[in-house]
């Protein structure tokens, strides 16, 4: 299937290779097609398996049964496991930890220099991949001297240097502060909309998930609801079920509702809100 | 406390020394200590001041900031100094105590101080006029012919990049911890050495530990990266030579190769 970017097959992951005991299954026979295109948010609590669920997308990680497929390229295939990272780039939550080189556009540069490229052409791919995350001016700084969000929009254009056509980002706004999330967020959105990247979020801040085209729901290794956002906020009680929060939009709606307001079940923004009100 | 280390830290600017290609600098640096080895009298020194002082004009780099890196090791050379004027045996020229000052050892002394001095200006001027980074491309280049016996060219200058990288941090995250073991009673200041060695363990301890972690962390994001060693690797500025490095390397060549030769007129 030519829209289909990243399948994922009735895979299960084992941790930890020591007897029955101290074996964790992280992820039990998940199945998944992302689309081309597509912006796709996968929300979960900690030790839900979605961090896993990231490092087996481009193959970090091999499952342990099961097979997954990146353009069609299976990613247990050792010789195609460099096109398959290039295909799918990954961003990581620390943005102090994916950070190699001591000038911003030596960093940025450092994945297509790994791929090879022409020196000329990795000069034009880290301009224009610090010009979509409006990191331009900063170019010859040192990485240390710029906040959170300003780090991991660079890590960012780090992994856009690298042309790939799915971003896979994990938790990239768990150690930043309100403005850098805000920064990543609009960076996120730029990227799927004006670059058309497919993008795979995973996230535990629900207010990040109400712009998705849609959200899996990880409990424990195995995919708790799938829909688009609509879908899910809706869906209050089964929500709070799994420990996980709403949209605090939502959840006035909801609780209003409750009170007996004549209000939609499916408010996501405070616009909404407002309209209806 | 930590913000003020400094070792030979690089001074921006865009002179034609900060320009040269590092690999005629490292090379030049090289050459300009082994002349300083061979050298026996006095008077090549002036040659040898008169270069450190050209190389400082042309870079731009204020008199008092090269000064300023003598400052940490001013003690070696005091002592090396000291050591030097009272133990060469020789021609007596007065004593203090047991201690006798002779006329062989004064010079020896003189001579070696100095010796001392122009290293350290020499080599600093190095780095104070070259980045880290193309330092580190510069040591890459120089070292690959070796390759082939087994040098680890790409990967020591890959470990020099992340350790360079990794300094400022690691820096930053003492502090936190020392802040936060201060604010819960915890005492680095005080008490006598070995009381603050001891305290110091708390420190030292969940710095490993997030150390160990941060590479754990960083090598998986080199991989997701597509890093695969120095194999078919290319680089965003290539170093290439031009004319004002082979003027400058023939030039230093054939300066030098004088300095070495006074000592056998």
């Amino acid at each position: 299937m030519a829209d289909e970017i990243i399948r994922i097959e009735n895979v299960t992951y084992q941790y930890g290779s020591g007897g029955e005991d101290n074996q964790l299954t992280a992820i039990k026979d998940i199945s998944i097609s992302v689309k081309r295109g597509e912006y796709l948010v996968i929300l979960g609590h900690n030790g839900s398996g979605k961090s896993t669920l990231a490092k087996l997308m481009n193959g970090l990680l091999l499952p342990t049964k099961g097979d997954v497929y990146v353009n069609g390229m299976n990613t247990k295939d050792q010789d195609k496991i460099w096109d398959i990272r290039q295909t799918a780039g990954m961003v990581f939550q620390n943005p102090d930890n994916q950070i190699v080189a001591t000038i911003v556009e030596e960093d940025v540069a450092f994945g297509p220099e790994n791929q090879g490229i022409p020196p000329l052409e990795i000069r034009k791919r880290v301009d224009e991949a610090l010009r979509i995350v409006e990191m331009y001016e900063y170019k010859k700084h040192a990485p240390h001297l710029l906040s959170g969000g300003q780090k991991q929009r660079v890590a960012i254009a780090g992994i856009l240097a690298m042309k790939p056509d799915c971003i896979i980002l994990d938790e990239p706004t768990a150690m930043l502060d309100p403005i850098g999330r805000i920064e990543i967020i609009n960076t996120i959105k730029k990227l799927n909309r004006e670059e058309k990247k497919t993008i795979v979020h995973i996230t535990h801040y629900m207010d990040e998930a109400v712009e998705a085209d849609r959200i899996l729901v990880m409990e424990e290794g195995r995919i708790a609801m799938e829909g688009t956002p609509k879908e899910i906020f809706s869906q209050v009680d089964r929500i709070k079920e799994l420990g996980l929060d709403v949209p605090q939009v939502t959840e006035l709606a909801y609780e209003l509702r409750k009170e007996g307001f004549d209000i939609p079940n499916d408010i996501l923004t405070v616009e909404e809100l407002v309209k209806v009100l | 406390m930590f913000r003020d280390i400094t070792i030979g830290l690089y001074f921006p600017g865009n002179t034609i020394i900060h320009r040269l290609d590092p690999r005629i600098k490292i090379i030049i640096i090289m050459m300009f200590i082994t002349s300083l080895f061979f050298i026996t009298s006095f008077p090549p020194y002036i040659l040898i001041l008169a270069f450190i002082l050209f190389v400082i004009y042309l870079s731009k780099v204020p008199l008092k900031h090269v000064l300023k890196g003598l400052k940490p090791l001013i003690l070696i050379i005091v002592v090396t100094f000291l050591i030097n004027a009272f133990l060469t045996k020789g021609e007596e020229l007065f004593s203090i105590g047991p201690l006798t000052v002779t006329k062989e050892g004064l010079r020896q002394a003189v001579f070696m101080a100095l010796r001392l001095i122009f290293l350290i200006t020499g080599t600093s001027l190095l780095t104070l006029t070259t980045s880290p980074i193309s330092l580190t491309d510069g040591i890459e280049k120089l070292l690959s012919p070796f390759k082939r016996i087994g040098v680890p060219a790409h990967e020591l200058a890959m470990m020099m990049t992340i350790a360079l990288r990794f300094i400022p941090t690691l820096l930053e995250e003492t502090d936190k911890i020392m802040k936060a073991q201060m604010a819960r009673g915890a005492d680095f200041e005080s008490g006598n050495i070995l009381n603050r060695a001891k305290n110091l363990v708390p420190l030292l301890v969940p710095l490993f530990i997030n150390a160990f972690r941060r590479a754990d962390e960083l090598a998986i994001a080199m991989e997701a990266r597509c890093y695969r060693g120095g194999e078919n690797r290319t680089r965003l500025n290539e170093l290439k030579l031009d004319r004002k490095d082979i003027l400058a390397i023939s030039l230093s060549t054939l300066y030098f190769g004088f300095i070495i030769s006074t000592r056998y007129i």
